[in-house]
């Protein structure tokens, strides 16, 4: 085979099933275009060894006859996910030489699938950002440029170093997680799809917290298919995160050619957003075309409380957040100052010195949006807000199966573009933060590419674990869309 | 939601009328409480009324934490029962543990209380270094438990009601140590996520030693319950007091709250101590300002604690951890049914045996103590004799030598074959003190030691003529002396009963010398 790393991960298992390839072979040609690839820093640990071992012990059980359903497929882990021996640090410095003895279940979900670790990929710091560049470790470059331009633009974020590796092809697949956005948001700026499945669908076990009620993991590969593929073996219930659902995970990709013949496609007019790129309008327009021309049905819907999403969602993230990240002390691991003179010395500035910019804004208003006096007025309210939200989704759903929405407000922006101005930078969350305040999986696929050249993205959102509709009218947009446009290979060295 | 019912065999149902009732004459018969007398201290100004609340934490009877499986063992070495998810690692979450709350419905049960179907967590913020998450996990605004109350036995037979403002579960911190190096602070996590029930009371004591016996009848009815061992010194419950004093009769005054007692004899003395300081400063024209207090036990003197020990703003909000926990209401019936008795029902029935409130008291105080009066009972002992040689005999002499019930010698069973060898007229009261001496230093059975060593009481009539007969033969002077002065007749008893080394029936000795002194039968 040519370049195993332009393989889809449906393609590679195919082929590795039918022992076209080794799953040595594979593994070995990912690790090298990781390798190859450091410039863009979607790889923050790398794992060789551990790959090539799970690799080896994979094509045994090919030999064997023993496959399990992503046996011997290489894919990358975000630094959010505890991987038990291999260094954890959701990308801050206050855990920069953490170990942790326990695996996360979904990732233990996946070896126990047969997948491979090629290692572990950058992030925003415990996925505070939109764009991976409040990562301790630097920022992730995402692997598109604009036509004629040499300009470095963000991959998205958090998950940037995931949707950065699948883009780049240095991971058949990536796992990610969203809390506001998180999947989608570098899935729709890299050319690459992603899905949030349904709060409960996949555990929390292991996977460092940021905002406990909206975190949740789910994948970004290449297609819809190899999304469908790795969310079946992500997903389960899980006796040690209560949060988790114990619903049957269904065989996603079995239903994923069923078509949207008959689908009702809700359109919600609340987000036509002054401020979105025309571009993306125009895309979403062409979206509703493609799946009418398919038979679905397309039925205008509302979401009245759409405008409070984002302050909604910017009061219950970081208060929960502000209580999330109070563990990260310097008392039991992780960074601590130097020669702390007293208790309080030790928390200060250990916490100062271990946590960027970001992360310190939102625990602020965290502490502050949950103190005495101020509970009521503002994270009592959000709550009352978001169940609003969530209600008209409720209401929606009456009229129609899923719903289709831009991803993002523009394409991706260059590096450093909206450091200084963070609410701008959240604004770019407009059309996901919704989703996570009402539990919904959400799936998001390239559609298309702009003037100059950038991937473009559409996103689907489902009924409560209502995965298989997603995925079904997933597929039939990217059949529709064609997307076939990749980043040119500038980096590689 | 997690919604828990019992697991199969829920056939049993929990009369919930008669419960409706119950709780319906228990609101009523609080009113009358409160009528009770008060026992004031003087003032410069005349009487003062304290008025006392209890916040007791007691440490969840369970063989695992609150929200982790490590084991909750006491005394294991330090961090050596610490889980994961006690140490606060990153990306670990809290998994409720159902024996738990088991654990606080049954003591809800037996506080007689509301049991609440949907209850939530909350975490409780603030920044300690034996505090691993930052945050302690209880519950907030919504507690599994609501209004409920407890009798408590006063001197002179009287029962007062107090009142259960609520029961929460929540996590314990770890302990740090300051003692053990000049420049380090050492925490130990073992006890860090055990589980804790915090009971709240109505501010419904009016006295010290109303307090102290509501900490008395709690820990017993926990015991009783098996949901708490009641130890104190092992920190398994501790107490909050708080304290007011104002004159009778008038609205309540500001509380000050004494922290972190385990103590019986130190919440008494503090509660005394604060009570007589906050007399003082009202007396002489001050106001009580609310504080939290420490008990220094060196000086017997409560102290306000500094200022940043309390300042705290706790940001209480739910934990998005844990779903709101939903319990079944036949789960609540099938813990309600299986319930064991308590020491109020248990007095009663003791009671209805024919013994006198005192001596009902003092056997259903501890759990073993009633246990052991039952295991006399079931071995076919009297209940009034049983009672009056456990309170008047036994128990005297498990004082003496420091033991407890559970640890002393002597088997329920064989105390009470003793007193039913008392009642079959086989020994006299006086041997079966001996008995109980051989059986406590030696063991053995009762029984045999009595045959064996010849201490059956001697009721042959002619055996006993025969000593009576000898003594009079022997002391002429005395018998004839005897006629004149009736009452000497004790001194022939005494006699006969040495030759008879004590055997013999003292009724039967009795008349006989009456008989043969020729003296009248005054019965």
């Amino acid at each position: 085979m040519s370049d195993l790393t332009e393989l889809t991960l449906a393609e590679a298992r195919d082929a590795v099933a039918a022992k076209k390839v080794s799953s040595r072979e594979l593994t070995a040609a990912f690790l090298k275009a990781a390798e190859q690839a450091r410039t863009l820093n979607a790889y923050i640990t790398e794992t060789p060894e551990i790959a090539l071992a799970m690799a080896d012990a994979s094509d045994k059980r090919i030999a064997a006859g023993d496959i399990r359903p992503m046996e011997g497929l290489p894919v990358g882990i975000k630094d959010l996910y505890c991987t038990k021996g291999v260094k954890t640090t959701a990308c801050s410095k206050i855990l920069a030489n953490y170990i942790p003895q326990y695996e996360s279940t979904v990732s233990q979900n996946l070896w126990d699938n047969g997948a491979v670790m090629l290692g572990k990929l950058n992030c925003d710091e415990f996925a505070m950002g939109s764009s991976n560049e409040t990562s301790a470790f630097g920022n992730c470059i995402s692997p598109w440029r604009a036509k004629g331009s040499t300009a470095q633009l963000v991959p998205g974020g958090s998950s940037g170093g995931s949707s950065c590796a699948v883009a780049a092809r240095l991971a058949l697949g990536a796992t990610a997680t969203d809390t506001g956005g998180s999947i989608r948001c570098p899935a729709a700026v890299t050319g690459t799809t992603g899905i949030k499945p349904t709060y409960g669908r996949c555990s929390r076990y292991g996977i460092v917290a940021f905002a406990s009620s909206l975190d949740q993991a789910g994948p970004i590969s290449s297609t819809v298919r190899d999304c469908a593929i790795m969310l079946k073996a992500m997903a389960s219930v899980d006796a040690k995160d209560t949060t988790s659902v114990d619903l049957p995970v269904p065989d996603y990709e079995a239903s994923l050619e069923n078509g949207v013949k008959g689908l009702r496609i809700g359109i919600p007019k609340e987000y036509r957003v002054a401020g979105t790129d025309p571009e993306i309008d125009a895309l979403w327009d062409q979206g509703v075309a493609w799946l009418k021309a398919q038979g679905a049905e397309i039925v205008e819907i509302s979401l009245p409380h759409t405008k409070y999403a984002l302050p909604t969602y910017y009061i219950i993230a970081p208060a929960e957040c502000s209580s999330n990240l109070a563990r990260y002390d310097g008392v039991r691991y992780g960074h601590r100052c130097q020669d702390p003179k007293d208790l309080i010395d030790l928390y200060e500035r250990s916490r100062a010195e271990g946590f960027g910019a970001e992360v310190r804004r939102r625990i602020l208003i965290g502490t502050y949006v949950l103190s005495a006096g101020y509970y009521d007025a503002y994270y009592l309210r959000a709550q009352k807000v978001r169940a609003l939200i969530a209600r008209d989704f409720t209401e929606a759903y009456k009229k129609c199966d899923v719903i289709l929405t831009p991803a993002t407000p523009a394409p991706a922006f260059g590096i450093g573009e909206k450091v200084a101005d963070p609410v701008t930078m959240y604004l770019y969350d407009v059309f996901t933060v919704t989703v996570n305040l009402a539990g919904l999986p959400s799936l998001v696929l390239p559609a298309g590419v702009n003037k100059t050249g950038l991937p473009l993205g559409l996103q689907l959102i489902g009924k409560a674990f209502d995965e298989e509709t997603l995925f079904r009218a997933g597929r039939a947009l990217e059949v529709a869309a064609q997307f076939k446009a990749k980043p040119e290979k500038w980096w590689s060295v | 939601m997690t919604e828990w019912d019992c697991d199969g065999e829920c056939g049993v149902s929990y009369d919930k009328d008669a419960r409706e009732i119950m709780m319906a004459m228990q609101t009523y018969e609080r009113l009358d409480a409160v009528e009770r007398k008060s026992k004031l201290i003087q003032g410069s100004t005349g009487g003062w009324e304290i008025v006392i609340g209890l916040e007791v934490h007691c440490q969840v009877l369970s063989k695992a934490k609150l929200f982790s499986g490590a084991a909750t063992q006491f005394g294991a070495d330090p961090n050596s029962q610490v889980s994961f998810v006690d140490a606060a690692m990153p990306g670990m979450l809290p998994v409720i543990n159902r024996f738990c709350v088991e654990q606080a419905v049954r003591t809800g049960l037996g506080l007689k209380a509301q049991i609440n179907l949907a209850s939530v967590f909350d975490r409780k913020n603030y920044f300690y270094a034996d505090l691993p998450a930052g945050y302690q996990i209880s519950q907030y605004k919504n507690p599994v438990v609501g209004e409920g109350e407890v009798l408590i036995d006063l001197p002179g037979g009287e029962v007062a009601r107090v009142g259960i403002e609520r029961l929460h579960l929540e996590q314990d911190a770890g302990k740090s140590i300051h003692d053990q190096s000049p420049d380090h602070s050492f925490v130990d996590l073992n006890r860090a996520g055990i589980a804790l029930m915090e009971i709240v009371t109505r501010p419904d004591m009016r006295s010290s030693e109303e307090a102290s016996a509501f900490l008395k009848k709690l820990r017993a009815i926990v015991r009783y319950l098996g949901t708490c061992d009641g130890n104190m010194e092992e920190g398994s419950m501790r107490a909050d007091v708080n304290v007011s004093v104002r004159k009778p009769g008038t609205a309540l005054n500001t509380r000050c709250e004494i922290k972190n007692m385990n103590s019986m004899r130190f919440i008494v003395q503090a509660i005394e101590y604060e009570a007589r300081r906050q007399v003082d400063v009202l007396e002489s024209g001050g106001t009580i300002k609310q504080q939290t207090l420490l008990f220094d036990t060196k000086t017997g003197e409560t102290r306000p604690m500094r200022s940043k020990e309390e300042a705290h703003d706790y940001r209480y909000f739910p934990d998005p951890d844990l779903l709101p926990l939903v319990i079944g209401q036949a789960w609540v019936d099938a813990i309600a049914a299986a319930l064991p008795e308590l020491p109020d029902a248990k007095k009663d029935r003791f009671m209805a045996m024919g013994l006198n409130a005192y001596d009902a008291l003092v056997l259903v105080a501890e759990k073993e103590t009633a246990d052991y009066f039952e295991a006399m009972l079931a071995a076919g002992a009297d209940a009034k004799a049983a009672a009056n040689w456990l309170n008047n005999e036994y128990f005297g002499r498990l004082n003496k030598a420091g033991l407890s019930v559970l640890e002393g010698p002597v088997s329920a069973s064989a105390n009470a074959d003793i007193i039913k060898m008392v009642g079959e007229n086989v020994i006299s009261g006086k041997i079966a003190k001996d008995v109980l001496d051989i059986v406590w230093a030696e063991g053995g059975n009762p029984r045999s030691i009595v045959e064996t060593r010849g201490l059956k009481q001697v009721t042959d009539a002619g055996a006993i003529e025969k000593a009576v007969d000898d003594v009079i033969a022997a002391n002429p002077d005395k018998a004839a002396a005897a006629k004149l002065k009736p009452a000497m007749v004790g001194w022939f008893v005494g006699q006969v009963m040495k030759a008879t080394g004590g055997k013999a029936n003292p009724g039967t000795v009795n008349a006989l010398l009456k008989a043969r002194l020729e003296l009248p039968d005054e019965g």
